[in-house]
């Protein structure tokens, strides 16, 4: 018996000690690609860095034309693909019947979030690039990232809305409410610090895409800040890869300070994420 | 977040009112070419502030399908067009005049702690890379007698990258014809990681690859049968260097020929390319090859050069000589 408690307790702080091991393993390893990628590059990150055209100097060489690209992408991305993902969700979790072809949409839209971003830049690429003659635009690159995120925002719209207590819609359809004030009034807002959650997520999965947007024919030396949805244009991980595949030391520096700033909006894209959710929960004590 | 994207349009919108562009140039192609460009592109804005002019790096082969489909005015490839990319082109009624731009070396290159190779000849070179090798030379002992018993480890280009069908046309006679197990990158720092610790390494790469890493890695000497050659700015322009020193080229597309941006961009690349290519370690061309390619480019010689011939061993200054004097 007291046997059989040690080997049990043994495998009890074994478990333990294994997952603790395996979280500090994570830890480490995000840790040592920061220190390097911030002693490498955050000496270099000045003024100038921003406001600087790419340049075959590495020290005169500056992002501003990548930002400017991939900022110009997202807003567009977004207005494209965040009403129709919302919509999409809203009407898939409060309108759509529950039946087989619901559930046969559901499932696909799962796959569609799991499908490689390349494949998407090729299908961007045919579509757009092509058969629709934008060429290597802003817009074109915009339709391709909208269709890579939509997925995540639809998902993240209907786990939102599945979260909203139907207490909550019955009490305002026992008011004498219609289905479009319920939803518009109640649910939505409910729900919405979870979906403003899903959407900051999927877009700073967008910013670091370079996949797509090499395929669909995303540029590498543009010095012009984007102007219209028809211009052309580069983005930070774009540059981030040309600086990287140089010869001279001092653009793989270039590279790593591109990566801090690349790094430091997503941090701060998750963490808008994450004060909206908290924010949102407190208000919301149903 | 709405008042921030708001701000950002205003943003945007300011900045057009005040800036104006008359034309644009667009650029794509290999991956070698595009320092070079990329240098000329850059002074040329100083001059020439309101053309558009940017640059892609798709590879030389996505290069010549975007110019074949007519998206873009200059391509930047690493090696001559193709038959089958020159027809697709012309089906398109799209023409082409090529120039060449610069000579690139390819660069052998073991690590720094292998002692025991100081030069290759050529047919060493096709026994360690034809495709026949794979699997069966496994050790440098089977290189060359004498050679310690060290495992041989490959690093070389990827297959989509001009430098791979370069390197193999020009070592085992056949363009894209290697062994397969070895170490392959489209990224040449990879390679250079790869080489500089690893004491049985063999890989090859773009010089400035080299000249930039040089305190990691050790040059081969190449025996091409007239003695032992190493790649520096005089054995590659002069040809010595033979056969890893190739051309590179930019190709102009027959219906931008007589825009004037074009034109003035052309005109300024052969001005300016043996200063730039030098700065970006690249090896420029004998200034009269510039001369005479620029002269090709006024007076409008389409088609390739190297339609029947290859640019292995070949003299450019000969080349383009004979080719003007002839009436095609």
């Amino acid at each position: 018996m007291k046997n059989l408690i040690r080997k049990i307790k043994f495998i009890d702080k074994t478990f333990q000690y294994l997952a603790m091991a395996a979280t500090f393993f994570v830890l480490i390893v995000l840790c040592v690609l920061i220190w390097n990628i911030f002693s490498n590059g955050l000496l270099r990150i000045n003024g100038s860095f921003f406001t600087n055209l790419p340049s075959r100097h590495a020290e005169r060489a500056g992002i501003m034309t990548a930002l400017a690209g991939m900022g110009s992408l997202l807003v567009i991305t977004i207005v494209i693909a965040l009403p129709i993902g919302v919509l999409s969700g809203v009407y898939l979790e409060e309108y759509g019947k529950k039946n087989k072809f619901a559930s046969f949409i559901e499932i696909n839209i799962a796959n569609l979030a799991g499908v490689p971003s390349v494949i998407y830049g090729i299908l961007g690429l045919q579509l757009f690039v092509r058969m629709a003659k934008m060429g290597n635009s802003l817009l074109a690159g915009a339709l391709t990232l909208s269709l890579l995120i939509m997925p995540i925002i639809i998902v993240a719209t209907r786990e939102a809305i599945k979260a909203v207590p139907d207490s909550l819609r019955e009490a305002s359809y026992g008011m004498g409410a219609t289905k479009w004030q319920t939803t518009s009034r109640i649910t939505i807002p409910s729900a919405l610090g979870g979906i403003l959650t899903g959407i900051i997520l999927a877009v700073s999965r967008a910013i670091g895409e370079t996949a797509p947007l090499l395929v669909i024919g995303a540029l590498v030396y543009v010095p012009f800040v984007p102007e219209g949805p028809n211009d052309q244009f580069t983005t930070l991980p774009i540059q981030i890869f040309n600086w990287t595949t140089r010869p001279q030391e001092a653009f793989i520096i270039n590279a790593a300070a591109g990566i801090v700033v690349l790094l430091l909006i997503t941090f701060l894209l998750n963490g808008i994420a994450i004060y909206i959710r908290n924010k949102w929960y407190k208000k919301m004590r149903y | 977040m709405k008042h921030l994207v708001l701000v950002f349009f205003i943003f945007l919108f300011c900045i057009s009112c005040f800036k104006n562009y008359s034309g644009r140039i667009d650029i794509d192609g290999s991956s070698s070419v595009y320092p070079i460009t990329e240098a000329v592109a850059e002074e040329f804005r100083i001059m020439n502030g309101d053309v558009r002019v940017t640059v892609g790096v798709s590879g030389t082969g996505g290069g010549f399908k975007k110019f074949a489909r007519g998206e873009i005015d200059i391509a930047n490839a690493s090696r001559p067009i193709k038959d089958q990319e020159a027809e697709a082109a012309l089906k398109a009624g799209i023409n082409f005049i090529e120039i060449p731009v610069a000579y690139d070396g390819l660069a052998v290159v073991v690590s720094p702690q292998n002692d025991f190779v100081d030069y290759l000849t050529v047919a060493e070179l096709k026994k360690i890379w034809e495709p026949a090798a794979q699997g069966k030379i496994k050790s440098w002992a089977q290189v060359r007698q004498g050679f310690p018993d060290i495992p041989l480890r490959l690093y070389g280009a990827g297959t989509s990258s001009g430098t791979y069908d370069y390197f193999t046309e020009a070592i085992t006679g056949k363009s894209k014809s290697s062994r397969g197990d070895y170490t392959a990158s489209e990224d040449d720092n990879v390679l250079v990681q790869g080489v500089s610790s690893d004491r049985g390494a063999l890989g090859y790469f773009g010089l400035a690859y080299f000249t930039e890493n040089k305190n990691k890695l050790k040059l081969v000497g190449i025996d091409n049968g007239k003695g032992i050659v190493f790649p520096n700015d005089e054995t590659v322009t002069s040809g010595v260097y033979s056969p890893l020193s190739r051309p590179e080229f930019i190709y102009i597309n027959s219906k931008s020929v007589n825009k004037p941006e074009i034109q003035q961009f052309v005109k300024f690349y052969m001005e300016q390319a043996p200063a730039l290519v030098k700065e970006v370690g690249y090896v420029p061309l004998p200034d009269e090859v510039y001369a005479i390619a620029y002269q090709r480019f006024l007076s409008g010689r389409y088609g390739s050069l190297f339609a029947k011939s290859s640019t292995v061993g070949a003299d450019l200054v000969a080349l383009l000589k004979a080719d003007s004097l002839s009436t095609r």
